[in-house]
């Protein structure tokens, strides 16, 4: 049962306060469902998460390192994206 | 007899032994996951051990602890199957075996949580939870290595024609357990090996698994009379309270 035949899968956990799903890091299992089991397992054990996603980490495509310049460097100069530039109105809260 | 006391001794036996030999597992597991999931299953079953002693001291009314009961008294007086003292050998061993049990726990668990005891229906209520995730996994293994490689299917099967001989026993029924029955504290024992056979049956045909032919059962756990196993685990297990009485950390 050498550890290499299995594959890598990566593992998402929300937690009770949390909107979405955030990487918490990988594991090896032979299925998806064993997936589940050990993420559970090795993720969930101290109350961290009430639902959990596993993706076979092949699966993944990422962005290159290489072309982080040019992917990320053009948003710097690019302030006005922000909404910080507008009033809010008198009277509207929670924002 | 305090029939009540008796019963949960062999409640709370069957899960300190198991969740003892689980624990053997702790670094030696066969990856790191299975090595966290087994410790964590000895953990729930160490913990239910905890509280079913813990109200066992109550019900028994001598001023015993669940520290005492787990650890301090003698072989004969552990309830405990046969099965779950039985070596881990290789992890299809294990897994048969928290299989054959997990689906004996959970019906068992389930009927429980109906007591008329409602501190037994409690712990039973809590103890149910983790029961159906220890059975998922087992199950899960069972049928993986059952229907793996030829070595897996092999040594499984193996597991199992070695281990069916224990599994009578845990629908043990006696005086103590008519006794409860007629307070409705526990239930009925042929309803529970029904569920339990069906169960085992479906995942050992997943499994692609053949039940052993041969009729013979052990029994004596339940009556205190153990394999020479359970001797080794005592011996472990109670080395700090015999040596150093009333020792905590």
């Amino acid at each position: 049962m050498a550890n290499s035949e299995w594959p890598l899968w990566e593992v998402f956990i929300r937690s009770k306060q949390g909107l979405s799903h955030k990487h918490v890091g990988s594991l090896r299992a032979p299925d998806a469902e064993m997936a589940v089991d050990n993420a559970r397992d090795v993720y969930t054990r101290r109350s961290e998460g009430i639902s959990i996603w596993v993706v076979e980490s092949n699966e993944i495509h990422a962005s290159h390192p290489i072309d982080a310049d040019s992917l990320f460097e053009p948003a710097h100069s690019k302030v006005y994206r922000h909404p910080t530039f507008y009033d809010v109105p008198d009277g509207i809260s929670h924002m | 007899m305090n029939t009540l006391f008796e019963y949960l001794v062999r409640l709370g036996d069957d899960s300190l032994i198991l969740g003892h030999r689980l624990s053997e597992w702790c670094g030696h597991g066969p990856i790191l996951e299975e090595d966290i999931a087994m410790t964590n299953i000895a953990l729930d079953l160490v913990g239910q051990a905890t509280s079913i002693f813990k109200y066992a001291g109550e019900v028994e009314d001598k001023g015993r602890n669940e520290d005492d009961i787990a650890f301090l008294r003698f072989d004969k007086d552990y309830k405990n199957a046969l099965l779950v003292e039985q070596p881990n050998e290789d992890f299809g061993v294990t897994m048969m075996r928290q299989f054959l049990f997990d689906a004996f726990r959970k019906p068992l668990f389930e009927q429980l949580t109906k007591s008329s005891d409602k501190h037994l229906a409690a712990i039973a209520e809590k103890s149910l939870k983790e029961t159906k995730y220890h059975l998922k996994h087992s199950a899960e293994w069972v049928i993986r290595l059952g229907d793996g490689t030829e070595e897996s299917h092999g040594r499984v099967q193996d597991a199992l024609n070695t281990l069916w001989r224990y599994t009578d026993e845990l629908f043990f029924s006696n005086e103590v357990d008519a006794d409860l029955r007629s307070k409705g504290i526990v239930f009925s024992s042929e309803e529970l090996k029904a569920t339990w056979s069906e169960m085992v049956k479906e995942v050992l045909a997943q499994a692609t698994l053949s039940i052993p032919d041969n009729g013979w059962q052990h029994d004596g756990g339940r009556k205190g009379l153990h394999s020479e196993h359970l001797g080794y685990i005592l011996a472990e297990l109670q080395y700090m309270q015999r040596a150093y009485p009333g020792m905590e950390w």
